[in-house]
């Protein structure tokens, strides 16, 4: 009996090491398969378990976060919702994360393992650290600035600092508060529902990912192109273009609003918007020359992140010469947002380099501890310095003497470019008003702040939509906010 | 002290050490005792902290409480059974004290269903009755008398759910004002009692060979009856009440102790071919039983199907949730479960905030409980003590297999309460009742000078080892099979040398057992067996005392006595 109660005990021991192989197989090695599981609610409840960290512009917080004593316990909450939604994003309990509450959720949720000095340690004792804090380098004066001018009007302002390429201001309007989706509530839905149903479309990012044919805008590029291949030396002397233009290979005809085009100088073209000129500079630079120019200042970049993810802009690669005479004049399939028409105007602005743009200035864990100092990308020279030079002087003329007069800034040396593009079937839709531009206080060699601006809807009144009408006084108010 | 010596060296190595130089350990068992309680009232500290960051209101009432209880019951057996092994208390002190802070932890998450104050009122019965068997109960052989009776009232209890309505799909409840009870639950102890007095009593009989297949001797035919007969009541609850985890432990429990009782490795066969059968047969025919085992081989079926994560399913991911350490007490989501998290699913929510580390340290406390039980049978002078040591001790091992298994998605699940951590106060007030017999038994096996007591019928395979004891057991021939001193000595010196090789844990022993069941030792022992009582046939069932012989022989290890 007793060697049979001893086996009685071997089994039990046995039953034992299976529960406890069996334990461990569950605990040790499943942890990551069962813990990643969609199903598998603990993942959403520790995330939302504990403040998420904040968004701060200008060293102030524009995110809070408000207890709502349910399971996924805090909700996101907006200072001023509507004016940094197209820079914060929203952050929801059902419907997740956009921009840059999506691009730096690692650090805000405190999932991010820079957040810990030895993250390691925090994985074994199950510890979640507070969410980190992501310092924007949007400057609060010209986002209202921007916010402000736009209005009622839809549309939107990007603006950059030329030298760096920090992000200044990013607006779109019409807005909505992201606050609204926080939660688990019925309320989120009803706001998902209704915001995203509305007819004005106030959730699109019109600054970064809605894209716009830049129209006479594009010229910029168009001039820098012809400048860079050596098709214009002088900007002052008479270039040999015929108005109306034939566009090649076809009958049609492409006139222009202005007078004088008929053989103007590039400087006096620039100024006046010649599209013949221009088109047929394009033209005479050629598809690859047009486009390698295009994809220097940005266009066709699908990779760009500031670190949210921002729409490509576009410029055919595959045309005939009459469609890049048409894209010359940012027409045809050419489309910028206004974040990349930014770009070009601080390319000029910075002597032909160009810093990609960013969002993120630094990231400091919940003490204020730095993590992060902010993605420095590498400038790049798009131009050469005299090319850009000479883009400058014309930009100034148009702003001294041209379209954009009322983006002038008194004591500011001021550069822009209008541009008015026409869109839909058969041009039917309301024309956009574009305006680019850049200032520089008068006692300095460093430009202060490169804008563009786009608006959709400026007026009832087709006849009265112009980038020197409708957008260059907002750029001049945020110009003005920059320097001021 | 010469007696003892000689003893000593008479007893083969396979024997456990002599018994009387154990000490009483009253002290031990009482900075034991504290310390469980300490440990009870820290987790639940722990979880007051961790939910308001302040000391819960009710942890000094709960401390004092336990600690009060817990007094009372090591005065008792003080008093009452000096002798009783130090760590059984205190290991069930903690565990139940674990069991709940568990519930006070997880009703913190469920506003409408508050189980602690409940779960402790049975707690206070189950010390209560504790206190009562170690005072009662002078001697577990009073319960031999009883065994008839013992077996009536389980299966009364076990049938008088079926008058009552269906509980969640299974009819395992009576509810008596406002209380509800599982009857099964006290069934539990009452039929263990009742197979360890039934075996006692005819192990001789069914320990004799029937056919053999190979090297499995299969128990004789005519012998299956009873067998069969509580195999089918097992089976009969589980259709009637759909209990599969009431049944199952049954069964375990029948055929483990027709094990300990024979030796015959054919039982653990037939055991093994009906419970199969029984299990197929039901798996198949019951969906509720069906749709179990479907769960454990596609634990995320549900998920997979869109209907979001199962109980199983769920479970699992508390248990991963919990890691090497876990989350802490009171900062897991094991609520996530839902319904049963308190009873059947408790054991997830101790993986998940004490993590792997913890759940090591529980499964541990069990094993701790169930081996001072099986080092009582081992003990003892009397076959039915030792039987009911093992079978009392089987029952919660195997409970916690089958339960812990079910949960952590090893076994199909089965319902079955964590026992002293789960809630359920029947399960609880079972429990304790356990934990007192074990006591009593344990009492009466570290005794000092009883070894050699060979007033019960056992007294002559129990002390086969020492020449002295066999010669004495010779004599009295009260109980059943009683055996002549020479065959025994015979049958002890050829198996006590056999068993003498195998250990515990020794030299692969439960292994040789399992496949060479009695091949050896009956071979050894047949010859002379024949020789000494050649009038007797091994079939004959009518004289009680001779034909024995073989059949003891052949299980001779507890001849090394």
């Amino acid at each position: 009996m007793i060697r049979c109660i001893r086996h009685t005990a071997a089994f039990s021991f046995l039953l034992l090491m299976a529960l406890l192989v069996n334990a461990a197989r569950v605990q040790i090695l499943e942890t990551e398969h069962y813990g990643n599981s969609p199903a598998n609610r603990r993942t959403a409840i520790a995330r939302y378990a504990q403040p998420r960290g904040a968004l701060l512009v200008a060293g102030r917080p524009v995110t809070g976060s408000r207890d709502s004593g349910g399971r996924l316990r805090y909700e996101r909450s907006y200072t001023d919702g509507p004016l940094y939604a197209p820079v914060t994003g929203y952050s929801s309990q059902i419907y997740g994360t956009s921009l840059l509450e999506s691009a730096e959720d690692g650090v805000l949720s405190g999932a991010d393992d820079r957040l810990a000095a030895f993250p390691w340690w925090d994985r074994l004792t199950g510890t979640h650290r507070a969410g980190g804090r992501v310092h924007t380098t949007i400057d609060p004066r010209m986002q209202r600035a921007a916010f402000e001018g736009l209005g009622d009007k839809k549309g939107a302002v990007a603006a950059i600092e030329p030298q760096t390429g920090r992000v200044l201001a990013l607006v779109s309007t019409p807005s909505y508060d992201p606050g609204e989706l926080s939660g688990n509530g019925r309320a989120a839905g009803a706001a998902w529902r209704r915001l995203n149903g509305a007819e004005r479309r106030p959730m699109l990012n019109r600054a970064l990912g809605e894209t716009y044919p830049p129209g006479s805008t594009f010229k910029v590029v168009t001039a820098a192109a012809a400048l860079e291949s050596g098709a214009v030396t002088d900007i002052d002397a008479p270039t040999d273009s015929p108005d109306p233009y034939p566009l090649p290979g076809t009958a049609t005809r492409l006139g222009n609003a202005a007078k004088g085009c008929a053989d103007a100088p590039l400087k006096d073209a620039f100024r006046a918007s010649c599209n013949t000129v221009f088109a047929r500079l394009g033209a005479e630079v050629g598809l690859r020359g047009m486009a390698a120019t295009a994809r220097k200042f940005g266009f066709n970049d699908r990779r760009l992140r500031i670190p949210s993810l921002v729409a490509p802009s576009n410029f055919d690669t595959r045309m005939d010469p009459s469609q890049v005479a048409l894209s010359a004049i940012g027409q045809y399939d050419t489309a910028a947002t206004p974040l990349q028409m930014a770009m070009v105007s601080a390319v000029v602005a910075n002597g032909g380099r160009l810093a990609p743009p960013y969002l993120v200035d630094k990231v400091t864990d919940a003490r204020g501890v730095l993590v992060e100092d902010g993605p420095r990308p590498a400038t790049r020279q798009v131009i050469g310095p005299v090319t850009a030079q000479q883009l400058q002087e014309m930009m100034v003329d148009v702003v001294a003497h041209g379209s954009g007069r009322r983006a002038a800034l008194k004591g500011v040396t001021v550069g822009g470019k209008t541009g008015t593009a026409q869109h839909g079937v058969r041009n039917e839709g309301m024309p956009y008003a574009w305006f680019i531009s850049w200032a520089r206080a008068k006692d300095s060699y460093q430009p202060a702040v490169a804008v563009a601006v786009v608006v959709e809807d400026a007026a009832a009144d087709r006849a009265d939509i112009s980038g020197g009408g409708s957008a260059a006084p907002i750029a001049q108010a945020v110009m003005a906010a920059a320097l001021g | 002290m010469t007696a003892l010596a000689r003893a000593a060296a008479a007893r083969p190595l396979d024997t456990p050490p002599p018994l009387p130089l154990l000490p009483r350990r009253r002290g031990v068992e009482l900075a034991l005792l504290a310390g469980a309680v300490l440990i009870s009232v820290c987790g639940y500290v722990v979880v007051g902290l961790a939910r308001w960051h302040a000391l819960p209101a009710g942890a000094l009432r709960y401390g004092a409480g336990l600690g009060g209880l817990a007094l009372l019951a090591h005065l008792a057996v003080r008093f009452r059974a000096p002798y009783a092994d130090p760590l059984l208390l205190p290991t069930a002190v903690l565990l139940n004290g674990l069991g709940l802070v568990l519930i006070f932890r997880l009703d913190l998450d469920t506003p409408a269903d508050h189980a602690a104050p409940t779960q402790l009122v049975w707690s206070t019965v189950g010390f209560v009755l504790f206190i009562a068997v170690v005072v009662l109960l002078d001697d577990h052989r009073t319960l031999q008398r009883h065994a008839a009776r013992c077996a009536a009232l389980a299966l009364l209890l076990m049938a008088s759910p079926i008058l009552f309505p269906a509980v969640n799909g299974a009819k395992i409840w009576i509810r008596l004002a406002g209380f509800s009870i599982q009857p099964g639950e006290f069934a539990k102890v009452l039929i263990t009692v009742f197979f360890a007095a039934y075996l006692a009593a005819n192990r001789g009989v069914l320990a004799r060979t029937g056919r053999s297949m190979g090297r499995l001797q299969l128990p004789a035919g005519r012998v299956l009856g009873p067998v069969v007969a509580i195999w089918l009541v097992s089976v009969a609850v589980l259709v009637l009440e759909r209990d599969l985890g009431t049944s199952l432990l049954f069964f375990g429990i029948f055929v483990v102790l027709l094990y300990v009782a024979t030796g015959r490795t054919g039982w653990i066969a037939v055991g093994l071919l009906l419970a199969g059968i029984g299990a197929a047969a039901v798996g198949t025919l019951e969906p509720h039983v069906h749709v179990r085992v479907e769960d454990w081989q596609h634990p995320f079926a549900g998920i997979a199907a869109g209907q979001g994560p199962g109980q199983l399913a769920q479970s699992l991911f508390a248990f991963a949730a919990g890691g090497m350490f876990g989350t802490g007490l009171g900062q897991g989501h094991s609520y996530l479960i839902g319904f049963a998290m308190k009873s059947d699913f408790i054991l997830a929510t101790f993986g998940e905030e004490l993590g792997l580390a913890g759940l090591t340290a529980l499964f541990l406390l069990y094993a701790l409980l169930v081996a001072r039980g099986y080092r009582a049978a081992l003990g003892l002078p009397d076959a039915f003590g030792s039987l009911l040591a093992v079978g009392l001790a089987a029952l919660p091992a195997l409970q916690v297999f089958v339960i812990a298994g079910g949960v952590m998605g090893l076994i199909p699940l089965t319902g079955m309460a964590m026992p002293f951590l789960a809630q359920g106060g029947s399960s609880v007030v079972t429990n304790w009742i356990i934990v007192a017999l074990l006591l009593r038994i344990s009492n009466r096996a570290r005794m000092p000078g009883k070894e050699g007591e060979g007033e019960t019928g056992k007294a002559g395979e129990a002390d086969g080892g020492s020449a002295a004891g066999g010669a004495e057991a010779g004599g009295s021939t009260a109980g059943p099979p009683a055996v002549p001193a020479g065959e025994a000595a015979h049958g002890a010196s050829g198996a006590g040398a056999l068993a003498g090789r195998d250990g515990l844990f020794g030299s692969g022993s439960w292994v040789v057992g399992f496949l060479k069941p009695t091949g050896s030792p009956a071979a050894r022992s047949r010859p002379p067996s024949a020789a000494s009582a050649p009038s007797s046939p091994p079939a004959a069932p009518a004289a009680p005392a001779a034909p024995a012989a073989p059949a003891d022989d052949a299980s001779a290890p507890e001849a090394g006595r």
